[in-house]
């Protein structure tokens, strides 16, 4: 089943009368259960392009389409609730909730959603034990390692029990132990349960790791590549 | 809303000090604008009770035409009529009978001049404090005819002292020019330098022998308390139709005014002060804001929705708020609670307090109605200041406050 897919899909920066193309009529179709990462340059349109997909920026041109749904026929409000529902991110800076402990953290977005005290709490616990964060349920984010961040960071986008997971460089901020130990998590989640991931990175580790490989220059697709 | 308001409580902890800091500033705000109104009203009240207890009473009775001359021939007539009046009303605590009249003071050195006022001296002691604001002499105790209270700021206009003899001149019912000798008795001393130096006290006895007439002026009443004097004036009004009733506040008015012009004034520095605050709160949550873009972009992007970011900016805004107010008010209840009871010593102004009728030390009072007030104008000021800061939150774009997804 296809989850996304973006037709045409334009990006165009003007700065000082300049145009600038950071996506160029990409056309793009990710199926459910993909373990997907793009990859490219800096400044290639990887993150535009993501930011895109996930509803956090708009189009100039084209369309994404979320499980059938054009996003870019939403308006803001139903983009956020179409993201709350829809939508897991991991960011590059983990942007957990500094005052939450790593339990409240995963349960805020169950919060979000309206799910009752009983099951937030449940699957908060479910989530933190498959991450291997059992042990550090009360700790606040600055009790934890990057690495224990991500891992949260991970189970709180899985917590709203979205289509797909958007991943802006994950592991750009960890070491090598901690990248191979959210790595390793990531992709049995995907194996195991068909998760769907797209990532955008850098990290040749999760290029090695990713079982499609899109490489993006100047805006457009230049390389996609099935493992 | 539960975890909304979790977060929003922790949030203002996470820089404590500059969260102290902005409540400290609502609590002294608070504090000091519940103090100046409650020094405001005391100050006021003083001067009010004041004339009251020294002069004006709180209901007077004269001739119909009295006012319009202050002319002695306009006395009360049937004064045993207004006795049994009342003597009837239970909201009567005393009363006295007066004689009044405009004449002049001479000393050797000095002339003056002065309000005479011809008092029975046991009624007058139930309705005036004047018997107890005596700093020399004593209250008519002597068996001697003509004697004579001056206030301590005529005393030393006129060089005279207790004993000394002075000339009280004016006119009797029949416009004749009368004299007659006192001997100062007394010497008092109000709260209000003017009325010390342009009033003198006489027995009615001494004044009805000279004018030969044994007619009053005026009647001056004390109701049992302040909040009796509205139904005894109405009562009075309609009983004793045949006379003039005046309340305290149509006999000095201005004395009422202040009451309004304060309340209207003190309105007006809460409102200053809370503006004041309003800058503070505003600063402070537009500081935490900016420092949190990131964190408030992430929360757009997962999900949360602008109307819940709102509340949340709200929220804490109303909590930095809801710390200070009460501790404010709890502050200024307790400084009013103490100095209430103290008083404030003003000595070091005494001189500028007693020309306009206050004494040296004042006593704050602030009615419930402030609080009342004071509590709906945080939660207003709190809603206005936490629009601006929440408005800037609402326009971050995700992507631009997180930079990347």
């Amino acid at each position: 089943m296809e989850i996304i897919k973006t037709t045409h899909l334009t990006k165009v920066y003007s700065n000082n009368g300049l145009e600038v193309k950071a996506v160029n009529h990409i056309d793009l179709s990710i199926e459910e259960g993909e373990f997907t990462a793009i990859v490219g340059p800096s400044g290639s349109g990887k993150t535009t392009l993501l930011n895109m997909i996930g509803g956090l920026d708009d189009s100039t041109e084209g369309t994404v389409k979320i499980a059938g749904t054009n996003i870019n026929s939403l308006s803001e409000n139903e983009l956020i609730d179409f993201r709350l529902k829809n939508i897991g991110f991991v960011f590059q800076a983990y942007n957990l909730i500094p005052v939450l402990t790593a339990k409240e953290n995963v349960e805020f977005i169950m919060l979000l959603q309206g799910l009752s005290e009983k099951e937030r709490k449940q699957r908060s616990e479910e989530l933190l034990n498959h991450v291997g964060l059992t042990d550090k349920l009360d700790s606040r984010p600055n009790q934890l390692s990057g690495g224990e961040q991500q891992r949260v960071a991970v189970a709180r986008a899985l917590a709203s029990k979205p289509s797909f997971i958007l991943a802006d460089e994950p592991t750009a901020n960890l070491d090598s132990h901690s990248t191979s130990t959210l790595l390793d998590m990531m992709a049995e989640m995907n194996e195991k349960e068909k998760v769907t991931f797209l990532f955008s990175t850098h990290d040749q580790r999760v290029i090695d790791k990713a079982r499609r490989v899109i490489t993006i220059e100047d805006g457009k697709i230049i390389k996609d590549e099935r493992r | 809303m539960k975890t909304t308001i979790k977060i929003a409580w922790r949030n203002i902890w996470r820089t404590p000090m500059r969260s102290f800091l902005v409540i400290g500033s609502i609590v002294m705000g608070i504090w000091a604008g519940i103090f100046v109104i409650a020094f405001s009203y005391g100050l006021n009240k003083q001067r009010t009770l004041s004339s009251i207890k020294n002069s004006i009473s709180h209901i007077q009775i004269h001739h119909p035409e009295y006012d319009k001359d202050y002319d002695s021939k306009y006395f009360l007539e049937n004064p045993d009529l207004i006795k049994t009046e009342l003597e009837t009303n239970a909201n009567i605590k005393a009363f006295a009978f007066r004689s009044l009249l405009n004449g002049m003071i001479s000393s050797p050195v000095k002339s003056n001049g002065v309000r005479i006022i011809g008092i029975n001296k046991n009624q007058e002691k139930e309705v005036t404090g004047i018997h107890s604001g005596l700093v020399e002499g004593n209250y008519f105790e002597s068996k001697r005819k003509n004697q004579i209270l001056i206030g301590e700021a005529l005393s030393k206009k006129l060089k005279v002292k207790l004993r000394s003899k002075i000339v009280l001149t004016f006119q009797d019912t029949d416009n004749n020019i009368v004299a007659g000798a006192f001997r100062v008795c007394g010497i008092f001393k109000t709260q209000y330098t003017k009325y010390d130096e342009g009033t003198v006290f006489i027995q009615n006895s001494d004044l009805q022998r000279l004018i030969k007439s044994k007619e009053f002026h005026q009647v001056a009443l004390l109701c049992n308390s302040l909040d009796d004097v509205d139904s005894t004036y109405h009562s009075l009004k309609t009983n004793l139709n045949d006379y003039e009733v005046k309340d305290w506040k149509t006999i000095s008015p201005e004395l009422a005014y202040a009451d309004e012009i304060m309340e209207t004034w003190l309105f007006l520095i809460m409102i200053i002060i809370m503006l004041a605050l309003i800058f503070g709160i505003i600063n402070t949550m537009l500081m935490a804001v900016f420092e949190r873009r990131r964190e408030l972009g992430m929360l757009m992007a997962i999900g949360m929705n602008k109307s819940k970011v709102f509340f949340l900016i709200l929220t804490e805004t109303f909590f930095l708020s809801l710390i200070g107010a009460p501790m404010g008010m709890f502050l200024g209840a307790l400084t009013i609670k103490l100095t209430s009871e103290t008083g404030i010593n003003l000595a070091i102004v005494g001189e500028g307090l007693q020309s306009v009728g206050l004494g040296n030390i004042i006593y704050p009072v602030i009615e419930t109605k402030f609080y009342i007030f004071i509590g709906v104008m945080v939660f207003i000021f709190t809603l206005i200041a936490a629009i601006y800061p929440s408005r800037k939150a609402l326009k971050l774009k995700p992507t631009e406050a997180i930079r990347t997804i």
